[in-house]
């Protein structure tokens, strides 16, 4: 059964993490992620949620806390953002090579400094190698049933990795949206009991996180990157199957009005649905353009990026974080390693958008628009350039 | 008792996590490879006090039959030096370690 509210974003995703019969929560509030704390911990005071809410000191301890909890076997959820996740950083590389299945909500936020509370996806490009599975929501309801998702694909004993579902801060976190809520028994008809690979058990003592002497580490490590590689295919087949079950259907890349299409936007996370309001007006003039939108973010999807880019060979790329000093935009960088593996490359055009909360307006998707058309046609592409920058 | 020291474990092999799952296991290895000289026992001097036992902070000397003299235990000494050092006849000496 579901049923169709006016609600909350976060306030959903709190909701539905309860329907998912977490045992822990450890989370510490940080902007924009504080709702879905908040109403956890009002689910666990008020005896509506039997789990334990660890009202931790700090994300660091958040992190650990989750990491043990996990590797006893208690199925853990956290949320964070910006400088929360940031201040995990050394311990979300721990919950992935022990192989953790924790789920995550990250508000995507922009890092300091200046200080911004304010949206964008600087927090996720830092944390862009930590080892886990990374996901974005577009919407609230996206960001609902990818939570739900989470929890199938990390404790799915192939993959048995942490999970990060990713949204951007505000903008979806904040949205008060209709949204199907599955009630309990629809999730846990589709979730079941976690049954970890390996467990804490005084019965069955077992040592986790030891040293790894130079001889070992090596191939540690290539396990953990084929882990995360291996875990697209389970990663398709549970959202095929969260697809027949639910009846919403999610794919590791998916593309708007691109058949045809003679340029491609891409983009990641909430931006595309205003792309998609463009595309639709370019459409009517007859302009053929399209989007593609990358859901998938680690492992990354390279065979569903081919395939979406298919024989187009004028792509714009929205980045919304910089590799300061670098090419800049961590997402065009990738897209530019994976097309270097073809023989042929298509021409990026590589944007800069939506810094630390900055709209991006009708208007700026237009002119984006404009560039790629004209690099289609004069086949120059131009630098790097930031959207609405003023000079 | 210590195990011989296995091939060094492939990727596919590694535990979860590469978690330790057998209790004890660090019994297994063999942490005497780094040391640079190990303690040689001169029988016709020693009486078997048994001070270098004590001393030993790795606990790895023993007195070994059939003469029941003391001697290291090489999978674990580290050539330290502290038994040559307290032995009060002076009937242990350091050895370089040559190959």
């Amino acid at each position: 059964m579901e049923e169709r509210i006016g609600m909350e974003s976060s306030i959903a995703i709190a909701e539905v993490v309860g329907r998912c019969d977490v045992d822990v929560v450890a989370a510490y509030p940080i902007t924009p992620q504080t709702h879905i704390v908040e109403h956890l911990s009002e689910m666990v005071a008020n005896g509506e949620l039997k789990a334990a809410f660890v009202p931790v000191e700090s994300e660091h301890s958040a992190m650990s806390v989750c990491c043990g909890t996990a590797a006893v076997g208690a199925r853990t959820y956290t949320a964070t953002s910006s400088q929360g996740l940031a201040l995990m950083h050394e311990i979300l590389f721990i919950a992935s090579s022990l192989r953790l299945p924790i789920v995550m909500a990250v508000a995507n936020r922009s890092l300091s400094g200046p200080i911004s509370i304010w949206n964008d996806h600087s927090d996720v490009m830092s944390d862009r190698d930590v080892g886990w599975v990374q996901i974005f929501a577009e919407n609230g309801q996206e960001a609902v049933d990818l939570t739900i998702w989470a929890f199938r694909l990390a404790e799915d004993r192939r993959v048995s990795l942490p999970v990060m579902v990713h949204f951007d801060g505000f903008i979806v976190s904040h949205m008060i949206e209709p949204i199907l809520m599955p009630d309990h028994e629809t999730v846990r008809g589709y979730l079941p009991p976690f049954e970890p690979l390996l467990r804490l058990d005084v019965d069955r003592p077992v040592s986790i996180g030891p040293v790894g002497i130079p001889d070992i580490y090596t191939e540690s490590k290539f396990l953990q990157h084929k882990l995360v590689v291996d875990a697209y295919q389970p990663i398709v087949e549970t959202l095929e199957g969260f697809g027949k079950y639910f009846g919403r259907h999610y794919h590791p890349v998916e593309t708007y009005r691109a058949e045809d299409a003679e340029v491609l936007l891409c983009t990641m996370g909430s931006l595309s649905e205003t792309a998609m309001t463009v595309v639709d007006r370019r459409r009517e003039k007859g302009h053929k353009v399209g989007l593609m939108r990358i859901r998938l973010w680690r492992p990354f999807p390279f065979e569903d990026i081919y395939r979406a880019v298919g024989a187009v060979q004028t792509i714009g790329v929205i980045d919304r974080a910089v590799s300061f000093g670098g090419p800049p935009g961590p997402v065009a960088s990738e897209l530019k390693a994976a097309f270097y593996r073809k023989p042929q490359q298509p021409r990026l055009v590589e944007f800069i958008a939506g810094l630390g909360g900055r709209d991006v307006a009708l208007a700026d998707f237009e002119r984006m628009f404009d560039v790629l058309l004209s690099t289609r046609k004069t086949g120059q592409v131009p630098p790097p350039a930031f959207v609405g920058l003023r000079e | 008792m210590t195990r011989q020291q296995t091939a060094k474990p492939r990727w596919s092999e590694l535990a979860v996590g590469c978690a330790v799952t057998e209790a004890g296991s660090a019994r297994y290895n063999r942490t005497g490879d780094w040391r640079s000289s190990r303690p040689v026992w001169e029988h016709a001097h020693c009486v078997r006090c048994g001070v270098c036992q004590m001393f030993c902070p790795e606990g790895c000397i023993q007195f070994e039959p059939p003469k029941d003299f003391p001697a290291a235990d090489l999978e674990y000494c580290k050539g330290c030096g502290i038994c040559v050092h307290e032995c009060p006849t002076a009937c242990i000496r350091m050895v370089a370690e040559e190959e």
